[in-house]
């Protein structure tokens, strides 16, 4: 996310012609229920078809390192220690040890005590360093302890920051409490780019999806995210495609691009495919780069090798073909 | 590696060899295929690329009574006296082989008709194998229809049907007729014979009995010796309105049951209310799947004056991404004009629509060199008073007028001589049912479009005929 032509919302300039929409809770509910509804039939429908390309040959081959280039390699555990950052790391780097030409992910993510130790493990390399941050998963602390932690992140390293809505506030009506915390956060980030997880299983109608969408926006967020990918439903086809309209138009709307980054139970490179056909035709080719979609992901990166190398040899290997990690 | 890209699909055909036409296609006639008395034939081509896939039998006068007389016997001796429940078994057995061949009928249908292998595939077949087995589950259960104690079929039923979906027709009028017990002798298509061919095979797989199904092939000719034979107790015809004319004025005075399915000019109405990426999708399936060519298409669009610019923005942004070409590519969205006739046609009225004013803009996109292609198409500024605001195109054409209050739209909607389907989109449920009841239409969808079930009656009003196909109602054409 550094090299683009697109203006990123830097502190959120209040965008042309919507300045007014943040100016009161009012105007801001009144804005954000005046968004067209989704049908859900429809935006399923949509989907599923759309899931229905098929892409073979040079079109998968092209797919499938593009895929690559989009990972957030994620380790969001516990038990997460300092060899397993390491090797997340190594992975990120090299995907495939044996092959030299395979691209190397977009970031790794990881919780802010291991922001310092991926920073170092990475050492020159441009890589980014994604973490969660402001209370991950649950979001549910205190605005100062969010800030701290998000500043935490920052100050060890951290060039992307993946933040948690209030979704009790959204839920309850409180949009602008959701978006003065954005707000914030955003601050707190300094250069860092700001993604705004809206943990879409949580507030469960895609009309909901959209408003989020269009509020975390309006903050300032450079991305909008699905998941935490502690909640069930994690990403679906109908929401990402809900958030891809969203951040076309807010595009349309006041000419500053947001990025979408779909996160969690995304295993197959078939999967990832169908998000790269709905991200282009629904949002557009300007979308189809690493600056502007994302997959937040653990399991998929070794199933894009597995058919990277098919695609190579004409065969299939086997999962002792890619590395643990 | 930085900056956007663009995400070229690779050609992805669907393999034609899946399908095994011959070169040469007599009727089939008695569970038998036999050349046509006088050995004429016509040729059917592939309108993608003016291919010809194969000459077929053009059935004469003496044909049609050949196939009748079967039917007859048929019906006489075998059919008509088998119970239901044994009918049914038949019809389940049809449903399951066609579901097992639904691949190879999916691209013979593709080749012979122009469409996407993808509308084929996942629209076409599985509605073809629903109907089998919707009707194959009312055979035995007739009594309880609502159509009397002991319903009786009419005997043997003529059935002329037309090329924009030539299996899917054939299945809407031979399933209830069988499940009814009416034998028939059907017409397929001149530019779409072969599905209703390789039909007449999984007929045969099935062992149902000879005579039971009819296939005769042929033009305007042999539909008419058809309707107008003697011995056929039920007309059942799908296609234009003029023909529909024909036939209702051949049959007028015999005792012959009719039912018409004719043309249509549906408005689909958006209101300012309405999910707009969702009623943009149901704007494009309604008029550009099949490439229009769909009696009940939503070739009106009716946009509410105060979100009109909105509506075209989003409309035209999306139609440049539909993709037009190689029908058997399986991301291909809209495929070839079925026929060079058909094609002529849809130019000749989109340049009235030129003429009388409106302002039409295409989807930018490359059309191949060979067959028969039209881009899809809008028309902006359209008055009620424009000839493609009134006459039905069968193409992938779409006029847009404009409404401000809801009782306009329901009176520009319904100032049509047509009346076959209607779709309103809007998040406000009363206005749904309050449309509804105004609307003059056979079927009106709410917040979607062109969706088909076997259990729901489809017909018309007025101009679009008479007599509804699907679901319970779909009976009563075949019983008396």
């Amino acid at each position: 996310m550094t090299t683009t032509s697109v203006p990123t919302g830097a502190s959120a300039t209040p965008s042309r012609g919507l300045a007014e929409v943040t100016a009161s809770e009012a105007s801001l509910r009144r804005f954000l229920a005046g968004l067209p509804g989704v049908d859900q039939v429809g935006a399923e429908a949509r989907a599923a078809t759309l899931a229905t390309r098929s892409i073979k040959t040079t079109a998968k081959a092209t797919a499938i390192d593009l895929a690559i280039r989009m990972i957030d390699l994620t380790t969001l555990e516990g038990t997460d220690t300092e060899g397993k950052v390491r090797t997340l790391v190594a992975k990120a780097l090299r995907p495939d040890p044996l092959d030299p030409g395979c691209p190397s992910v977009a970031a790794v993510c990881v919780y802010p005590d291991r922001v310092g130790l991926a920073r170092q493990a990475l050492g020159a390399a441009s890589l980014h360093v994604a973490s969660v941050a402001t209370a991950f998963p649950a979001g549910r602390s205190s605005l100062v302890v969010k800030l701290r932690d998000t500043a935490d992140a920052v100050e060890a390293g951290a060039d992307e920051i993946d933040m948690v809505i209030d979704r009790g506030a959204f839920l309850s009506g409180r949009a602008m409490a959701v978006l003065d915390e954005i707000v914030a956060v955003k601050q707190a980030c300094g250069r860092a780019h700001l993604k705004v997880i809206l943990e879409t299983g949580e507030l469960v109608t895609y009309d909901n999806v959209r408003r989020a969408a269009w509020l975390a926006m309006l903050a300032g967020a450079d991305f909008v995210k699905t998941s935490t990918g502690k909640v069930q439903p994690a990403a679906t086809m109908p929401v990402t495609l809900v958030m891809l309209e969203a951040v076309r138009d807010f595009r349309a709307a006041t000419g500053r691009q947001v990025g979408v980054k779909a996160a969690g139970g995304i295993r197959s490179s078939k999967d990832a495919i169908r998000y790269l056909v709905m991200t282009g035709e629904v949002a557009g080719n300007d979308w189809l780069d690493p600056d502007w979609f994302r997959f937040g992901a653990s399991s998929l990166l070794n199933d894009l090798l597995l058919q990277r190398q098919r695609m190579a040899t004409g065969h299939y290997s086997g999962p002792d073909y890619v590395t643990l990690d | 590696m930085t900056g956007p890209m663009s995400f070229d699909y690779a050609p992805a055909p669907e393999s034609r060899s899946v399908v095994d036409l011959r070169s040469s296609y007599g009727l089939f006639i008695d569970g038998k295929f036999a050349d046509p008395a006088d050995a004429r034939s016509f040729k059917t081509v592939n309108p993608a690329t003016e291919e010809v896939l194969a000459e077929v039998g053009e059935a004469g006068p003496a044909d049609v009574d050949r196939a009748v007389t079967a039917a007859r016997r048929a019906h006489t001796k075998v059919w008509g006296p088998m119970p239901g429940r044994e009918r049914a078994k038949y019809l389940f057995r049809i449903a399951r082989i066609v579901q097992e061949r639904s691949r190879e009928l999916a691209v013979a249908e593709t080749l012979d008709n122009g469409k996407p292998i993808r509308e084929s595939r996942d629209s076409d077949l599985p509605l073809v194998a629903a109907w089998f087995f919707y009707y194959a589950g009312w055979a035995d259960k007739l009594e309880h229809a609502g159509l009397g104690a002991d319903p009786r079929p009419l005997g043997v039923a003529g059935q002329v049907i037309p090329w924009n979906f030539p299996l899917m027709m054939l299945a809407w009028k031979i399933a209830p007729a069988l499940a009814c017990g009416n034998t028939v002798v059907l017409k397929p298509a001149e530019t779409t014979p072969l599905t209703a061919l390789l039909f007449a095979d999984v007929c045969r797989q099935a062992d149902l009995p000879p005579g039971v199904v009819n296939i005769v092939t042929g033009a305007g000719a042999t539909g008419q010796a058809l309707v107008e034979h003697p011995d056929v107790d039920k007309v059942a015809f799908t296609g234009s309105t003029p023909v529909g004319r024909q036939i209702a004025r051949a049959v007028a005075g015999s005792t012959k049951r009719v039912t018409l399915e004719l043309g249509g000019k549906a408005a689909n109405v958006v209101f300012d209310d309405a999910p707009l990426d969702q009623a943009v999708e149901g704007i494009v399936n309604g008029i550009f799947f099949n490439q229009g060519h769909v009696c009940c298409a939503g070739s009106r669009l009716l946009v509410q004056e105060n979100v009109h610019d909105e509506v075209l923005e989003r409309l035209k942004r999306r139609m440049a991404t539909l993709r037009v070409g190689d029908p058997l590519d399986k991301n291909t969205d809209v495929g070839a004009i079925n026929s060079a006739e058909q094609l002529a046609r849809i130019r000749a009225l989109t340049d009235v629509g030129d003429a009388e004013g409106a302002e039409r803009w295409s989807a930018p996109c490359e059309l191949p060199a060979h067959g028969y292609w039209f881009a899809p198409t809008l028309f902006t500024g359209v008055s009620q008073a424009h000839r493609i605001a009134r006459e039905e195109i069968f193409g992938p054409v779409l006029s847009v007028l404009t409404f401000r209050t809801p009782h306009e739209a329901v009176a520009k909607a319904n100032n049509t001589p047509y009346g076959l389907s209607a779709g309103v989109w809007t998040e406000k449920g009363s206005r749904i049912l309050w449309m509804a009841e105004r609307l003059r239409a056979g079927v009106v969808w709410a917040n979607t479009f062109n969706q088909f079930d076997p259990a729901s009656p489809f017909g018309g009003y007025r101009e679009s005929g008479y007599g509804r196909e699907g679901g319970r109602q779909g009976l009563a054409g075949y019983l008396a």
